[in-house]
């Protein structure tokens, strides 16, 4: 336990050391130049479309995050060789994984969490000044803690894309891994369109076939709250909690067999 | 700074200034064209939605913001190319009537409610731009009310959609029935405003007269917390407004006309024979018109043109 927690904050402090963080800066700059901007682009929404923004940003650069990031963990001590001198160290080769896992979990949550805080003090500058009675006419309150609920299935999400990559990085090159992560990140949004193939194809295999695929892939579309939450209707505690219960199944899932996978490969 | 660095930041700041200007001369002697914003790559909103995936309310947000730069450029060239807008409206649409200048606005407002169908603003403000007679807007009162229909499968329980197709039925297409009918829709349903059924009654009884619309308006004014909605009522009061005046002047003109036939027929003239106190203007401050035949109308800068069709007196 505590060989794992060490690995995890070496793997935080690695990517503050790589500038990681720098995208939040990036993503302030984002949010403040649309709040800006936004009311000379558009008419009415404004608030709805920083909601918006700030959303599909805080997954976007937590998706490249957890990409481009998880599937060098284990790759790139490989390709370094430092892999050697770890494994040399009294440490199991499942607690490096599961600790890289942690690690990296932790740096998207610290993003996260900042990417929160940024995108209320924007929602709140724009709030100012708006009469109640305006307020009151949207979908949704601009401080809206159901925004929460939103970014926090964000970072469930993000945390199964993390375990994706480290899975695929474990027996595969870092590009194959990125592309097979992102692949499975599109087709993990895609699940209903997997579950309904059978109404649209004539042969009743492929649709068997695309029904099977539906339950095995990861389905990423149940994290994905961000226009109920934007619209102010609520989303049941049930589903958070179930999505949530998937997520750390799944999440087990894959780091059992990056475990299995990485204890059996000869590093000769 | 060490020298090296100063030397590399002057560097940087040359070239780039060098790629300004080789820019800059490049547009002065091979102008740029217009920008052709007449293509629409992707037609169909499920394909939009299948495509942008975890981002769909983010690529409705764009489109939206597309539909609205579109319909304001639309707009501005129509406006530069013809001069000021007519004094009389056209009449109400039909496909050939309008032309193809405004061909994407329904597409655009079309893919942006099929990615987001709660896009409240996209259906009101859509529908007002698809309504406004053309050049104003596309001049087709049809598809703002496909719209607003769209938004209803969506949200049955929305009694502004149901006010507003009420409002293109009258103001647009000047079917003061069927307005009527859709104001009694929207009063019907739990929580409208109390206004919605007497405007309801008195469309049905008064149609589109000067009285009942101003009723409806200033309820709008008072009632509305959409911004472009409550300045879109302004407006339209100006107008009532300026029907009024516009009566009232061509009262006195007529008047005038009928004591003193060498009355010469300029505001000027009028002033000094105490008819009017003052050169008279519109709500919006351009002072109003009069022809040689002593004919009151709006000025062609005024930006209250053009005015609304009235029904004939009952």
């Amino acid at each position: 336990m505590k060989a794992t927690a060490a690995i995890a904050v070496n793997v935080f402090r690695e990517s503050v050391r790589d500038k990681v963080l720098y995208n939040l800066v990036l993503f302030a700059i984002l949010l403040i130049g649309a709040s800006l901007l936004i009311g000379q682009l558009t008419a009415g929404q404004d608030v709805k479309i920083i909601k918006d923004l700030g959303l599909s940003a805080t997954s976007l650069f937590g998706l490249f995050i957890a990409v481009f990031i998880g599937i060098g963990l284990v790759s790139k001590e490989v390709e370094r060789r430092s892999i050697y001198s770890l494994l040399a160290k009294p440490i199991r080769r499942s607690q490096l994984v599961v600790g890289k896992y942690i690690g990296l979990a932790l740096t998207l949550a610290v993003n996260i969490a900042v990417m929160a805080v940024a995108l209320y003090a924007v929602l709140a500058y724009m709030r100012w000044g708006v009469p109640e009675a305006v307020v009151r006419a949207w979908d949704a309150p601009p401080l809206d803690p159901a925004l929460l609920v939103a970014i926090g299935l964000i970072l469930v999400e993000l945390m199964l894309v993390t375990a994706i990559a480290i899975f695929f990085s474990t027996f595969s090159t870092p590009i194959l891994s990125a592309a097979l992560t992102f692949a499975l990140f599109v087709v993990g949004h895609f699940s209903a369109d997997l579950r309904n193939f059978e109404a649209a194809v004539e042969s009743p295999m492929a649709g068997r076939i695309a029904r099977a695929l539906y339950w095995v892939l990861p389905n990423l579309a149940q994290f994905d709250v961000k226009a109920d939450v934007v619209h102010g209707r609520p989303v049941p505690l049930g589903y958070v909690a179930l999505a949530l219960a998937y997520a750390a199944t799944y999440i087990a899932l894959l780091l059992s067999i990056s475990v299995t996978v990485f204890s059996r490969r000869d590093f000769k | 700074m060490n020298a090296r660095l100063s030397a590399a930041i002057g560097l940087v700041a040359v070239l780039l200034a060098t790629a300004v200007q080789l820019q800059a001369v490049r547009e002065r002697w091979y102008p740029p064209g217009d920008e052709d914003e007449t293509a629409l790559y992707l037609q169909s909103g499920l394909t939009v939605r299948r495509m942008s995936g975890a981002y769909t309310p983010l690529a409705a947000d764009l489109y939206w913001i597309r539909a609205i730069q579109y319909y304001g450029g639309t707009k501005r060239r129509l406006n530069s190319a013809s001069g000021p807008m007519p004094s009389v409206p056209p009449p109400p649409a039909s496909l050939a009537a309008v032309g193809d200048d405004y061909s994407l606005l329904y597409p655009l407002l079309d893919i942006t409610t099929t990615l987001d169908p709660r896009f409240n603003i996209a259906y009101r403000f859509g529908a007002i731009f698809l309504a406004e007679p053309y050049p104003g807007g596309s001049g087709r009162p049809d598809l703002a009310v496909a719209l607003l229909e769209k938004g209803l499968r969506e949200r049955p329980d929305k009694w502004e959609y149901l006010e507003d197709i009420g409002f293109v039925h009258y103001w647009y297409t000047h079917d003061y029935l069927a307005a009527s009918e859709w104001f009694q829709k929207a009063a019907d349903v739990p929580g409208a405003p109390w206004w919605l059924r007497s405007l309801a009654a008195t469309t049905r009884a008064k149609g589109g007269d000067r009285e009942s619309s101003r009723l409806m308006w200033e309820a709008i004014r008072q009632t509305t917390e959409v911004e472009y909605l409550r300045n879109d009522a302004e407006r339209r009061l100006a107008q009532l407004r300026a029907l009024d005046d516009i009566d009232a002047l061509q009262r006195a003109v007529d008047a005038a006309k009928a004591r003193s036939a060498d009355l010469p027929l300029d505001w000027a003239a009028l002033v000094r024979a105490r008819v009017l106190r003052t050169v008279p203007a519109d709500p919006s401050g351009v002072p109003y018109e009069l022809s040689s035949e002593g004919r009151v109308t709006l000025a062609r800068s005024s930006p209250l043109l053009p005015l609304p069709v009235e029904p004939p007196a009952r």
